[in-house]
């Protein structure tokens, strides 16, 4: 290996290294921007076409039938969010592989692994235990629970990209804590933490970071 | 002039043991395989200053087995540390002296 000559030259060597090596910087604003969209675009799904603009109020009305008759609804619901999830997680690596491919650096590396799995052990956890408050009909913790989880989940992997997760992260967490008090209002929680917190977290970055 | 050059460590000459100090600086530990891919570099050169970098001290190794397979990992010691900082800001006085 050849030595390096100028010390300007080894100093930067060294920052870039220990950046690329603990900071996974290819995460793009746009793909928040579209995570937001698509959760607007969900809840107004689930608002006008699964509960009848409304007419039917899912937390009383879940709560008045038994779990039988209002399966359909529920697989409906469950249905929404997941596509907004694969939505959104299609559009993260989608605009993320195109800003590494961009800066010429790889997507899959040892610091991407770590942020995955950083952030998939809470939002699992928070998955699951979403399904059993939903087993257990207790639907009014659902948007709560999600939130909650979800900001976790960016608190963690904040260690190991843009330091801005970390404080969406805590907003989602108050979001989530907050739509635990007026359960009564989930789908609002969920418009703001999931689709207006997203976009104005992607439009800041991109800003930020990438124009 | 002379005395900041004279400072700087031999130890940290080469641009493989520049790299695996700098990734230890800021991961507590890292394996072999995640050297190789942050560092771009072969086994058998990744290895040889490894184990140097190990003789002088600088890094720990910690061998350890997920299932059957083993994994060995390295972190940063104390020592290193200190020499690693020591050489950086060796590096920020030679730039200023410019």
């Amino acid at each position: 290996m050849e030595n390096i000559n100028s010390s300007a030259d080894e100093l930067k060597t060294i920052r870039k290294i220990m950046e690329d090596s603990s900071r996974f910087l290819s995460l793009s604003g746009l793909s928040g921007l579209f995570a937001g969209l698509f959760a607007i675009a969900g809840a107004l799904v689930a608002w006008f076409l699964i509960l009848n603009r409304g007419s039917i109020h899912y937390d009383e009305y879940f709560h008045s039938l038994s779990a039988k008759e209002t399966s359909i609804l529920r697989l409906q619901l469950i249905g929404d969010a997941l596509a907004v999830l694969l939505l959104s997680i299609a559009s993260a690596l989608w605009f993320s592989a195109r800003k590494a491919e961009k800066a010429g650096k790889n997507l899959w590396t040892p610091v991407s692994r770590r942020l995955l799995v950083n952030f998939l052990i809470p939002l699992a956890t928070g998955g699951i235990f979403v399904l059993i408050l939903l087993l257990q009909n207790h639907i009014q913790l659902i948007v709560p629970g999600l939130l909650i989880f979800y900001g976790l989940a960016l608190l963690n992997a904040g260690k190991f990209t843009y330091g801005e997760v970390f404080y969406l992260g805590l907003l989602e967490i108050i979001t989530g804590l907050a739509s635990a008090i007026f359960p009564s209002i989930g789908i609002l929680f969920w418009v703001f933490g999931f689709g207006i917190l997203h976009i104005i977290y992607g439009f800041f970055m991109y800003r930020k970071y990438e124009s | 002039m002379k005395d900041l050059i004279s400072g700087l460590n031999k130890i940290f000459e080469s641009r493989v043991r520049l790299g695996i100090m700098s990734v230890l600086m800021v991961n507590d530990t890292y394996d072999f395989n995640s050297f190789k891919e942050t560092l771009d570099v072969t086994d058998g050169n990744l290895a040889s200053h490894l184990k140097a970098l190990e003789e002088k001290k600088m890094i720990r190794v910690n061998k350890q087995f997920i299932g059957r397979k083993p994994n060995t990992s390295y972190s940063v010691t104390d020592d290193g540390r200190q020499l690693f900082s020591q050489h950086l800001k060796n590096l920020e006085d030679l730039i200023r002296a410019q």
